[in-house]
């Protein structure tokens, strides 16, 4: 058995901001998938933290933790939101669609 | 609690944006008078931090940090958002978006930007940046039957959060490698260099670069600066960058000055790259806030020049450079809303084809703005570049000078492109006439600063060297 330590629980964090990052590139689909990604993020910040807090026996990262948590939940209210209005206004939501601006 | 004096214009703040969601919801129509009480909110809290000169003082754990720099910075946000607010309520009367809630998530902005100028901590950094990205993610898309303002709130929204994702990743990887949230703390760790500072510190300058639309994370700029309401977009290009900015500063200065030499250079490229930027891709530009937008990335290129230098110079140079700036986007904003006919507003520069003939005043006030941002002696925006290069020669940064001077010639092709529409090609029908003293009042300040500047600059460099960060 390995014992799993601080140096695996960065490397999991790396692999979901990773992944977060590259779905919001990489699709051209849905906006709602987006969010999900940002969202990944910032888990992926609250596991760095978590991990960093026990290793430091440090209870910071883990108050820090819950902010962005409570943040999150925010972020994510105002995204819906805009998207609601967006598609009221466009009546579609894929990402490829949205150009109206360009230059 | 001694504590609390300290906070007393964050406290007034938040008690006036809570009693002012209340006065709205009970009062029908109350746009207007809700309107009238944030702008007095935001006279108030100017005559108060003003006043109150106290040294530098570290409150709450020292996460709080009150110095001459946070208050600096926050009176140079009360004034110019003050001034975006005198010159706005017409356009948004006039686009038939008088929501009272408007003004309010305004003043939240500001409240997240007062902590994030005086954040010493990064929990505390990271709720006043978010406070205000999502109060700003809101702005953007405020006009919600309008499709431009839609989409520019969505893109703004998936840019700016991405970018606050990382910046959060970095700040975890900071607290992780050196043991703190505190910027003291951290300065004072990051002294035996980890690789992993070095990331955080990337992770970090990535975010805040987008905060303040540096390329290459400029993106997002052109479109929210043109699909938003021109009464948001005068928000978005004056009052985020003056905390951006400042935020900058302080993280340069503060929890990063140990390790100058790993972000010096990342500095120099995100201000080359900006210069660049800004002085080319306008010149293709027909709308006149795109046009902003980029020159308002060039811009930053100068102000990030400062910073870049990593002397106290440098950062006194940016400071100076971020007030001029605000006072002449206001100027060209107070213009920008001006440009009205047959009840719509005009956004395209041919509309500008011979206004001097109609209207000799303010064409002449847009002049000497264009002037000042193209870097024309003897006006403002002369000294402010003429500060930065000094700085940025003086710690032998000769190719970033060299740039800069180049970028400012090709820069002022556009400028001056405009000025040539507007005195020599064959006049359109006059703009509609309308008295709305905010909107005059704004452009008579902003060109009577930019052209008497000269006389006393001293005033404000006084004010300026007296700021100290470290």
């Amino acid at each position: 058995m390995i014992e799993i330590g601080l140096g695996h629980y960065l490397t999991f964090g790396a692999i979901i901001f990773s992944i977060g990052t590259l779905g919001i590139f990489v699709n051209r689909k849905n906006v709602i998938v987006i969010l999900m990604s940002i969202e990944l993020i910032l888990l992926a910040v609250n596991i760095n933290l978590v991990a960093f807090s026990i290793y430091l026996q440090d209870i910071t990262g883990q108050i820090f933790t819950m902010f962005i948590l409570t943040v999150a939940a925010a972020e994510a209210a105002i995204g819906l939101a805009i998207i609601v209005s967006y598609y009221r206004n466009k009546g579609s939501i894929r990402v490829e669609e949205i150009n109206e601006m360009k230059g | 609690m001694i504590a609390i004096q300290y906070l007393i214009p964050e406290l007034i703040l938040s008690t006036s944006i809570f009693s002012l969601l209340i006065i709205g919801v009970f009062i029908k129509n109350s746009f207007n008078i809700i309107y009238r009480l944030s702008t007095f909110v935001i006279f108030l809290l100017i005559l108060i931090i003003i006043s109150d000169n106290n040294d530098s003082v570290k409150i709450f754990n020292k996460s709080f940090i009150l110095d001459e720099f946070a208050s600096f910075s926050k009176i140079l946000i009360l004034v110019s958002s003050f001034f975006v607010l005198l010159m706005s309520k017409k356009y948004i009367l006039d686009i038939k978006n008088n929501k009272f809630e408007y003004p309010i998530i305004i003043l939240l902005s500001i409240l997240g930007m007062f902590f994030m100028v005086s954040a010493n901590d990064l929990i505390l950094f990271y709720l006043g940046l978010e406070l205000q990205s999502l109060s700003l993610y809101i702005l953007a898309s405020i006009d919600r039957d309008n499709l431009k303002s839609s989409e520019a709130g969505i893109k703004y929204f998936v840019l700016s959060a991405l970018s606050s994702g990382l910046l959060l990743y970095g700040c975890s990887l900071l607290y992780g490698f050196t043991g703190s949230t505190n910027f003291e703390v951290i300065a004072n760790n990051t002294g035996d260099l980890k690789i992993g500072t070095i990331f955080a510190m990337i992770f970090i300058l990535v975010g805040l670069a987008f905060k303040v639309a540096a390329v290459p994370f400029h993106m997002w700029t052109p479109d929210v600066y043109e699909g938003s309401p021109t009464s948001v977009t005068s928000f978005f290009s004056t009052v985020p960058k003056i905390a951006g900015i400042a935020v900058f500063i302080r993280f340069m200065y503060s929890p990063f000055y140990e390790i100058i030499d790993q972000w010096q250079f990342i500095l120099v490229f995100i201000s080359i790259a900006s210069m660049i930027l800004g002085a080319v891709a306008a010149i293709g530009q027909n709308n006149i806030k795109r046009l902003i937008a980029y020159s308002s990335i060039g811009h930053i290129g100068y102000a990030i020049a400062g910073i870049a230098s990593g002397t106290e110079n440098g950062f006194k140079s940016t400071l100076t450079y971020i007030l001029i700036y605000a006072a002449m986007n206001i100027g060209i904003f107070a213009f920008v809303f001006l440009m009205k006919r047959k009840g719509k507003y005009v956004e395209e520069i041919s509309e500008l084809s011979g206004v001097s003939k109609n209207h000799p005043l303010t064409s002449l006030s847009l002049m000497i703005i264009l002037f000042s941002l193209a870097g024309i002696p003897p006006l403002a925006g002369f000294f402010a570049k003429f500060y930065i290069f000094m700085a940025v020669v003086e710690s032998g940064m000769y190719t970033l000078a060299i740039v800069g001077l180049v970028t400012t010639v090709v820069s002022a092709f556009y400028y001056i492109r405009i000025i040539k529409i507007m005195y020599f090609d064959d006049p359109k029908k006059p703009f509609e006439s309308f008295k709305e003293y905010g909107i005059y009042s704004s452009l008579a300040l902003s060109c009577i600063f930019l052209v008497s500047f000269f006389l006393y600059p001293s005033i404000f460099n006084g004010i300026i060297s007296n700021i100290n960060i470290f």
